[in-house]
């Protein structure tokens, strides 16, 4: 098990900002959890708690941003992506103003405290609004190359981070590309994408595939918007089946924009694993996956219904 | 403030009424009231105050002007017009197909507009944000938010004040165009704000009040908005909804009603004629 990905990102904004004099961090008073405190311990001048005011927060962010400052903003990504979604929308998306929403605890990450903070539509939300790219790292590798490219592009951009450790699922000196996926395991008969966790979830569904004699091949798509439609219709093209995996709604999500393209490029069948469209509940994060079927047997089950379907 | 700079003033006030009158009646859409109440507030910052034209406009140490009630965008518009952003020509095309002048002010589309602002009180927190950056960069430069009493009511106003309260960035001016009529009926009606001044003074403003149509009494509270140092002010600008028509004033029916050809022979007959 890596580490986890919100310390991986306040570490890395840390060491930017050393001479990065431009990167200015904000939080609505859970520092601690998103691990933006790091930063704001290192440059007390350039950190800006701004108490349980998450509106007011990406209000100061749009106008530090104006000024040519990059903000990343940080709470909770069912906070951000809800209370924060109309400073989303008319400050990034209308606006175009270089902001970054931080989602700390995305999915079903913040287990115990129940439904009130999953955040389990902020996907969905996010990436219906135009110019915003919607990004979802899925290990410490791929966490330090979006939060990286996060300070360097004039984008604004929404991430999804996760309150647990995930485990390691790029090759160490993995070469990302923005706004492509990354195939991290080849096989012919379905291809499984995911994000997040999820992508490590596939892995392990891969290999329960193979002992069945089922090559699957499995994709990070870490970045949702812009979605690598090419390397979908390769997919398609090369396995007839695709089945996708999300710690999130399954309307709205990863599982939409990928059927998206699909549809529009080379349609296969396409079955979505991810949330049934319901709130979920208080309990480990690890029952909870099991209850709600995100496990790596779940997504194996659905790539035989997709292999059945060609 | 001269005697000539206000007289200078309040005739680009009366012609920025005529105007907005005239705008409105044509494209039969847009938010008379509001426009102008707050008429007087743009023009003596354009005009007077602020340290903003086209020439200095990518210079981060100019001032800045939110207007974060943007439903007022044609006056913001008149304003940035006369002061050679756009061709005041441009005003005939507000609101319509492929126009650079939205309905809301637009900051991505149109020249000058440093904002967008609509959904109420979302601009304040943004003029916070401008005001800490030119504070973190050591520019002198002030910025001026602009806010209906109707915008009052949104929550994130006063979780601003919070913020401006513990940030104190006191080169933000905060001016509210404070006008007691919101769409629906008079503030009282609506959402009595009740005791304003000793709210903002409780979130810990310098709070100013003066007539917010008189230019030079606008203009004396701004410098003593700037004397005040360490501690941000909040200008009370005491206004009237639709000031300067007659029929229009006091009338939350006119904050965003379309001006029917009897109103609008009547509106230019008071304000004196076409231009």
């Amino acid at each position: 098990m890596g580490k986890q990905l919100r310390e991986i990102y306040g570490e890395i904004l840390k060491e930017v900002g050393a001479t990065n004099n431009d990167i200015v961090v904000l939080d609505a008073d859970v520092s601690g959890s998103t691990k933006s405190a790091i930063f704001g311990k290192a440059y007390p001048d350039r950190f800006y708690n701004c108490g349980i005011s998450e509106y007011t927060m990406v209000g100061m962010a749009a106008g530090l941003a104006k000024m040519g400052k990059i903000p990343f903003v940080n709470t909770f990504a069912v906070f951000i992506s809800t209370i924060g979604l109309l400073g989303a929308r008319n400050f990034m998306s209308y606006s175009g103003l270089n902001v970054k929403y931080m989602g700390a605890y995305g999915g079903l990450s913040d287990a115990y405290d129940g439904a009130t903070h999953h955040a389990l539509e902020d996907i969905a939300n996010m990436r219906a609004l135009p110019d915003v790219d919607v990004l979802v790292p899925s290990d410490a590798a791929s966490t330090a190359f979006i939060v990286n490219e996060a300070i360097a592009r004039k984008q604004p951009m929404y991430i999804r981070l996760s309150r647990d450790a995930m485990p390691d699922c790029h090759p160490e000196g993995a070469v990302f590309e923005y706004g492509k996926g990354m195939i991290v395991r080849e096989g012919t008969d379905v291809t499984l994408i995911g994000c997040g966790i999820m992508v490590s979830k596939s892995m392990e569904a891969a290999e329960l595939l193979a002992k069945e004699g089922i090559s699957a091949r499995v994709v990070d798509m870490f970045s949702i918007k812009p979605l690598d439609e090419e390397l979908i219709e390769k997919c398609a093209k090369e396995t007839g089946a695709i089945v996708t995996a999300e710690e999130h709604n399954v309307i709205g999500g990863l599982g939409s924009a990928v059927s998206e393209a699909v549809v529009k490029t080379f349609p296969v069948p396409v079955e979505k694993v991810g949330v049934m469209d319901t709130h979920a509940e208080s309990a480990s994060y690890k029952d909870l996956f099991a209850k709600y079927h995100l496990n790596a047997e779940d997504i194996a089950a659905a790539a035989k219904k997709a292999i059945a379907r060609k | 403030m001269t005697d000539e700079k206000k007289k200078e003033l309040e005739a680009l006030c009366l012609e920025f009424r005529k105007c907005l009158i005239e705008t409105l009646h044509s494209i039969q859409t847009g938010h008379p009231g509001g426009s102008l109440s707050v008429c007087e507030i743009l023009t003596t910052l354009y005009f007077s105050e602020a340290n903003i034209s086209p020439e200095n406009i990518d210079d981060p140490n100019r001032d800045k002007i939110i207007l974060c009630k943007g439903h007022a965008a044609p006056m913001l518009y008149l304003n940035l017009a006369k002061k050679g952003f756009f061709p005041m020509e441009e005003m005939k095309t507000l609101r319509q197909l492929n126009s650079r002048l939205q309905g809301h002010p637009c900051s991505k589309e149109t020249p000058g507009v440093e904002a967008s602002t609509g959904p109420l009180g979302a601009g304040y927190p943004m003029a916070v944000g401008v005001a800490l950056a030119d504070r973190m960069d050591g520019r002198d430069s002030y910025t001026y938010a602009i806010l209906g009493d109707g915008e009052l009511n949104e929550g994130v106003v006063w979780e601003t004040a919070l913020n401006v309260n513990k940030w104190k960035p006191d080169h933000l001016i905060t001016i509210v165009d404070w006008n007691k009529v919101q769409l629906d009926g008079t503030t009282d009606q609506i959402m009595p704000i009740g005791d304003l001044a000793g709210k903002f003074a409780a979130f810990g403003y310098n709070v100013i009040e003066c007539d917010g149509h008189d230019v030079a009494a606008l203009s004396d509270a701004i410098a003593q908005a700037k004397a005040a140092k360490g501690v941000p002010s909040v200008i009370l600008a005491h206004t009237v909804k639709g000031k300067g028509v007659s029929f229009m004033e006091g009338k939350n029916a006119w904050h965003g009603a379309p001006i029917d050809d009897a109103s609008y022979e009547k509106a230019m007959e008071e304000l004196g004629g076409a231009q």
